[in-house]
């Protein structure tokens, strides 16, 4: 591992995603457009309380999974990861230069809704505000090195968009946000158990419920984070230097 | 000890489970122009690939600049070219240059003098997808020309480009050379072949020549490369009927 390399990664990734207005402008507007969505589609403000930060952790992880796999599977085809494989970047300098570029990303993201969510809005939040955007920034990580792991296992764009709806999509519907877990039969709880987004929105959950910071929300942060280092670490383990 | 820049004995690579190269051998002085020719498919590429390490190989030895093929000693001393330009389309080529400079940290001041050696200073500003093809590759090639390595594994870096610029480009490949720098540069352009210091003919994963241009000229009786080229085919086939 190497600062320099893996700090150029992430300015070269950040100097792409300058180039590609468009995708910044759907990056940030999406997730502020289906929170004011969701705001006016319940109206009802003891539901948007209730709702409205579990999805601040989630929009951001949704968003840096398809993003983060989209792109790392674009420098696998267009042959410019052959090339740094031939050069002194260790596959660790590359994930965390996604996972750096992406959060910087992620952290304007979650800026914006936040600021929305709060400002328009009317959302409250009873734990400090600094603790959530934390938790989201740890969330868009998670979604990073979850894309980063994917794309190690999809072959073409076709693949690596389905592992949205693969692998997002049963944590979405399992991690209490629908349906609180107490009320799911055992099996579908112990499944939700082991997966990150569960732990996620029960961070959120935790800050609109406690004005201070609890020991489950400091578990639950911990968990996020510790899935997106294992992620990270068996990305870098499936990236081989030579291939057949 | 260390005359050979590249030493590569009893090769063999498979390829979508079958064996694509089989058993090559030869050696590549420093300082030297080598041309990879052979049809489209014969395995090129795949010599290519192994040469800088990012090919799995099934047996045989490949040791580059003293270091077994690879060997992460090499990886600031070897630039490589692919036939397809490897470079980010939505960068600059400058950015893509700055980029490649820190990663293989390659001083600042060797952006510009890539770019002048390949001829792209009116285009440097431009991002990559708005380049022709032929700029493309110069873009590519630019980068593997970063840090000034010990050995250049270049993929048809001349492809789609006109005969002047192709010319220029043989020119520094030769300037270059005499700088020490050794280059392995595959074609499937004959002319191109009287270039070269030295030819490795390649056909269906196996080397049916190694000489040099006027070696095998007069191996075979004829001053057209191309023709040389084919009568080593017919003479390898009878052996084998």
């Amino acid at each position: 591992m190497n600062v320099s390399i893996t700090l150029a990664t992430a300015n070269r990734i950040l100097t792409q995603l300058r180039h590609d207005k468009r995708t910044i402008g759907l990056m940030i507007v999406v997730p502020s457009l289906l929170m004011i969505l969701l705001r006016y589609v319940f109206d009802d403000h003891l539901v948007f309380d209730r709702i409205g930060p579990m999805l601040l952790g989630i929009f951001p992880m949704i968003v840096m999974f398809v993003v983060t796999s989209v792109a790392t599977l674009r420098e696998r085809s267009s042959g410019t990861l052959e090339r740094l494989m031939t050069t002194p970047l260790g596959k660790l300098d590359l994930l965390l230069g996604y996972a750096l570029a992406f959060t910087v990303a992620a952290l304007v993201q979650v800026a914006v809704v936040l600021t929305i969510s709060l400002t328009w809005l009317n959302l409250d939040v009873s734990g400090p505000l600094w603790v959530l955007v934390l938790i989201a920034l740890l969330d868009s990580l998670l979604g990073v090195a979850l894309g980063l792991f994917c794309s190690a296992f999809a072959r073409t764009e076709f693949q690596a968009v389905q592992f949205l709806p693969a692998l997002v999509l049963p944590q979405f519907l399992l991690c209490g946000l629908l349906v609180p877990r107490d009320q799911m039969s055992d099996w579908l709880r112990w499944i939700s158990n082991v997966l990150p987004l569960t732990y996620a929105v029960n961070a959120m959950q935790e800050l609109t419920e406690h004005t201070e910071i609890t020991g489950t929300l400091v578990r639950d942060g911990l968990v996020v984070a510790g899935f997106g280092v294992a992620a990270l670490v068996f990305g870098a383990a499936t990236l081989p230097r030579r291939t057949a | 000890m260390m005359s050979y820049a590249i030493e590569v004995d009893d090769l063999r690579i498979d390829r979508g489970g079958r064996e694509v190269l089989h058993g090559l051998g030869f050696q590549v002085p420093r300082g030297s122009v080598v041309g990879l020719l052979g049809p489209s498919g014969c395995g090129k590429t795949t010599l290519m690939r192994a040469l800088v390490g990012v090919q799995i190989v099934k047996s045989g030895t490949i040791t580059v600049l003293g270091h077994p093929g690879g060997a992460p000693e090499l990886r600031r001393t070897v630039g490589y070219a692919t036939q397809n330009p490897a470079v980010y389309m939505d960068l600059t080529v400058r950015e893509n240059l700055r980029y490649f400079a820190k990663v293989l940290g390659a001083p600042r001041g060797d952006i510009e003098r890539v770019i002048e050696e390949v001829g792209l200073g009116s285009a440097a500003d431009q991002v990559a997808t708005s380049l022709s093809g032929g700029q493309l590759h110069r873009a590519s090639l630019a980068i593997a020309l970063l840090g000034g390595p010990e050995l250049l594994v270049l993929d048809e870096p001349t492809v789609g480009l006109d005969p002047v610029l192709r010319e220029e480009l043989w020119d520094l490949f030769h300037e270059l050379a005499r700088g020490g720098t050794t280059l392995v540069v595959s074609s499937h352009v004959m002319d191109e072949a009287a270039r070269c210091d030295r030819l490795l003919l390649i056909r269906d994963g196996e080397l049916l020549a190694d000489d040099t241009p006027r070696g095998l000229r007069d191996r075979t009786g004829t001053e057209d490369l191309d023709k040389a080229f084919l009568r080593l085919i017919t003479e390898r086939e009878e052996a084998q009927a």
